[in-house]
């Protein structure tokens, strides 16, 4: 799926609005084919980023290149990249396949052709019968498909999306989402698409970018974001994770080392050339902690806790476990309704194992 | 922003900027020039300097008529705010779709042209009018009142013209009047006077002074309404201008009043920022700040 | 009790502001020349009214000059509200304030500037004089009342469009304009109304060789009672009522953009 061909290149990108700088020296590369999810919290630049490629803003500094060309000086309306925005942006008095065809009429597209691919792309997003409705007749989801297929019957190199599904509700944006896919798939177009949600950014993406405070966190696939994160902000964006703060005790070998963090002894898998006594976060997430009984974890590696809340979240029971440091835990267990012990009081004692190996250790950050 | 030129925005910027420099800003910039230079009987003006322009305001004669046209724009606008405030109050009890109807029976006859209007007032004030008729024929009076040609007339002209101009602005910002506050007001034990004085006075206060802004310096300015209603006793600063621009070709002096008539205009603008500023919120004049 | 008093205060304010217009509308067909008392039905007024020459002049300059001020003033009052809205240019501050201000500046003011200038520049005042301070006065008015109407729309619609190819005229053309054509429709209205209305800077900017209905009217008055001006005056009122319906089922109609 994802080709190894560099579409888009941005190198040193820099954006600053009066003193606030929403871009700093930013290196992406985009490749031909994929679908490439921006995330980050509101703020970090990804709209920006998006705005840029786009050509509605220019960069300060930087070079945006498509295809191995510089298309910094092309005006919005001259580059081969269409945008599906939050709002849709669709023409209010324009009826949904003059709101199609408007792009295929600016770019001077012969008539024949225009028709055909304007009811191609109406039957792609499956509004055939909705052509000539205007857009307040439109559900959300309905305006939606509308604004992808005038994005797309353009065949743009690129498909931007800017937080496209923010504006519908839960259930809507699960189907919307794998619509999006299957379009991707069908259509072969690279999608960019900027979001702050990180569930929908695992869900769809071939690759994520993570961005905060206007510089690339992490570039990963969902999974590598998700189980390796680089660091703090990374780790605690994607998803809930719980955070021991703890130092080398020595190294064991080229691949792992001892940790002692919250009174246990920790032998965890890292990369990082950590030496003894080098402080590092211990991070662990949820899903990845186990409960027992104080007494059936004597013999293995453990930590002890109290129950603190118990939240039953349908697929999940999560427990919230206050250590004896201090430090609260979450951990989230697949309901078993078979066993009879599963549910916990509050205030119990609790023994919290993990698989060792699914550990992320992380080299200590002073920020908190 | 794209650097490449851009011929669209040019011309839309270019038009309108051009346009309101030229025929806007330089004939201002003329007319403040114009009130420090010397009069001349045969070609208006002499390029030289001379404050005499000035001087002639401060001829008593005339501080009495600036006095004058001061105070009747000042009863004007008293008496418009006098009908307007109670009506936009009982507009609000109106539905909302009553309201607009209510505002746009009131707005046709200020779309129609006030000098026709001024010329209807003739008979409407005039000694066979149809007041004094009325009042006659009711018995509360023998003999016809002299109304017309009185500054009562120019008063009641003015006023009759301009309500409209009170009533919008004070509209605008007593719709904008979040009505939970009085609901919270009484809740705590407001009652009804303590609920207008301490709440919606304050808060539609930016909507008066613009209100206010919007009648008087026109009723200073409406030279044809003292000229139709007044006859020629009870002039407005409108008829002195005009007077010198046209009979007395006293063009310093003329150009001196109306920067007089500016420095009012801004003045009352200070007044309006101030309040919305108090306030903290827009009362309606520039429903569209840029 | 408090809604009949509401009620009852609402329509002796609407009386007040009708009963001098009905007066006026009633003795246009009343026999009697001097309006006092009622003698009878007649057209006779009318008749008259379409006999005098020079009224009809008047009335045919003041069409000439509202119809050709009104669109002038729509034209650039467009493209300056789109350029306030779309655009950042330099001395953009300077602009908003410009319209702001000639927007409240009293009209006297505003005509003797005007005649300043245009004795200065040595332009004839007539029919081209009479035209520029038209404009003048009628330009903000358009221009805060489509400023407004753009200042309510999404915006990312005008992005949408460039981003599917069209150049900003093209923006402008096929996707701005139609969006907010009810508010310029009206801002021409109001500038058509504004300057068959005018009585103040006309007076001062125009000359002998070119008379217009309103300043005809003020020296007929002036005079003394013309039961003409009664039949004009309600030709007018009839005019403005039918335009400013038209002009409020456009705005109306906004509501289904």
């Amino acid at each position: 799926m994802t080709g190894c061909q560099p579409l888009l290149q941005l190198s040193g990108v820099s954006k600053t609005y009066a003193d606030n700088t929403v871009l700093d020296a930013l290196d992406l590369t985009i490749y031909d084919g994929e679908f490439l999810t921006l995330l980050g919290p509101s703020g970090c630049g990804k709209t920006t980023v998006l705005r840029i490629i786009a050509g509605f803003e220019k960069e300060d500094q930087g070079q945006v290149m498509l295809d191995e060309k510089d298309i910094s000086i092309l005006k919005a309306e001259h580059r081969p990249v269409n945008t599906v925005f939050q709002s849709y942006a669709l023409f209010p008095h324009m009826t949904v396949y003059d709101n199609i065809a408007f792009g295929l009429i600016m770019h001077k597209v012969p008539k024949a052709d225009i028709n055909e691919r304007v009811l191609e792309a109406l039957r792609m997003v499956r509004l055939e019968s909705f052509a000539q409705r205007k857009p307040h007749q439109l559900s959300g989801g309905q305006q939606q498909r509308v604004a992808i297929a005038r994005a797309v019957v353009n065949r743009p190199r690129l498909l931007l999306l800017d937080e496209s599904l923010s504006a519908l509700d839960y259930k809507l944006r699960q189907e919307m989402q794998i619509e999006l896919k299957r379009l991707q798939r069908q259509l072969n177009i690279t999608f960019v698409y900027v979001t702050h949600d990180q569930e929908e950014a695992l869900s769809m993406s071939d690759r994520i970018v993570v961005l905060n405070k206007g510089k690339v966190q992490q570039i990963g696939t969902p999974r590598e974001i998700y189980e390796t994160p680089v660091n703090l902000f990374v780790a605690r964006f994607i998803g809930e994770i719980n955070q021991f703060d703890g130092h080398v005790v020595r190294r064991i070998d080229d691949k792992h080392v001892e940790v002692v963090a919250e009174g246990a002894d920790w032998v965890v898998k890292t990369d990082y050339p950590f030496a003894a006594n080098d402080k590092v976060h211990v991070l662990l997430r949820p899903e990845d902690v186990r409960l027992t009984k104080p007494e059936l974890a004597a013999n293995t590696v453990h930590i002890e806790g109290h129950i603190h809340e118990c939240n039953y979240k349908g697929k999940t029971l999560d427990s919230y476990i206050r250590l004896s440091t201090g430090t609260k835990v979450i951990a989230s267990e697949f309901f078993d309704e078979d066993d009879p012990d599963f549910d916990y009081r509050l205030g119990q004692k609790v023994a919290l194992q993990w698989i060792t190996g699914w550990e992320v250790v992380l080299p200590y950050e002073q920020t908190i | 922003m794209n650097k490449q030129f851009n011929q669209f925005r040019f011309w839309a910027i270019g038009l309108a900027t051009s346009w309101l420099a030229l025929f806007v800003l330089v004939p201002s910039l003329m007319v403040l020039v114009t009130s420090f230079l010397t009069r001349d009987a045969d070609f208006l003006i002499q390029y030289k300097f001379s404050l005499e322009g000035w001087k002639s305001i401060f001829d008593p004669t005339f501080i009495s008529l600036l006095w004058d046209s001061l105070s009747m724009s000042m009863i004007t606008a008293v008496i418009c705010l006098a009908i307007a405030y109670p009506f936009v109050m009982c507009l609000m009890g109106l539905p909302q779709r009553w309201r607009g109807i209510v505002l746009f029976l009131l707005i046709v006859p200020f779309w129609t042209n006030s000098l026709v209007r001024i010329y209807a007032i003739q008979f409407l004030l005039g000694k066979k009018g149809l007041i004094n008729e009325t009042l006659q024929f009711v018995g509360l009076i023998d003999k016809p009142l002299d109304m017309l040609y009185s500054q009562f007339a120019v008063i009641f002209g003015l006023s009759y013209i301009l309500l409209p101009f009170m009533i919008l602005p004070i509209y605008s910002s007593m719709e904008r009047l979040d009505f939970k506050l009085l609901d919270a007001a009484k809740d705590l034990g407001a009652s009804a006077s303590q609920r207008l004085m301490r709440i919606t006075l304050p808060l539609t206060l930016p909507g008066i002074i613009a209100g206010c802004l919007m009648v008087v310096l026109p009723a200073m300015g409406m030279f044809f309404v003292a000229d139709l209603l007044g006859g020629s006793k009870h002039a407005l600063l409108g008829n002195v201008i005009k007077n010198q621009f046209i009979q007395t070709r006293d063009w310093p002096f003329g150009a001196a009043l109306s920067i007089l008539m500016i420095l009012l205009l801004s003045f009352m603008l200070w007044l309006y920022y101030r309040a919305t500023k108090m306030s903290n919120r827009e009362g309606g004049i520039n429903d569209s700040n840029f | 009790m408090i809604r009949i008093f509401r009620l009852g205060f609402i329509g002796l304010v609407l009386c007040y502001v009708y009963t001098p217009i009905f007066i006026l509308v009633v003795n246009s067909f009343n026999e009697s020349r001097y309006g006092n008392k009622w003698s009878g039905f007649t057209y006779k007024w009318y008749e008259k009214l379409f006999e005098n020459d020079s009224l009809m002049e008047a009335g045919w300059h003041t069409l000439q000059v509202g119809l050709t001020s009104a669109t002038a003033a729509t034209v650039i009052g467009t493209l300056a509200a789109v350029a306030l809205q779309r655009y950042r240019f330099y001395g953009k501050g300077a602009v908003s304030s410009l319209v702001f201000v000639s927007m409240l500046t009293p009209d006297i003011v505003m005509a003797i500037a005007l005649l300043i200038l245009f004795v200065t520049l040595g332009i004839e005042l007539g029919y081209i004089s009479l035209l520029i301070a038209h404009i003048t006065f009628c330009l903000p008015f358009v221009i805060i009342s489509v400023f407004s109407r753009l200042k309510g729309m999404d915006m990312s619609v005008t992005e949408a469009a460039r981003d599917l190819g069209a150049n900003e005229w093209q923006v402008f053309s096929k996707i701005i304009l139609p969006m907010i054509l009810p508010a310029v429709a009206s801002g021409w209205l109001l500038s058509f109304t504004l300057s068959i209305d005018d009585v103040i800077v006309s007076s001062f900017v125009t000359g002998p060789g070119y008379e217009i209905l309103p300043l005809k009217i003020y020296s007929m008055v002036r005079v003394g009672v013309s039961p003409e001006v009664n039949a004009i005056s309600t030709l007018l009122f009839v005019g403005s009522v039918v335009l400013i319906v038209i002009s409020q089922l456009l705005l109306r109609k906004k509501g289904n953009l």
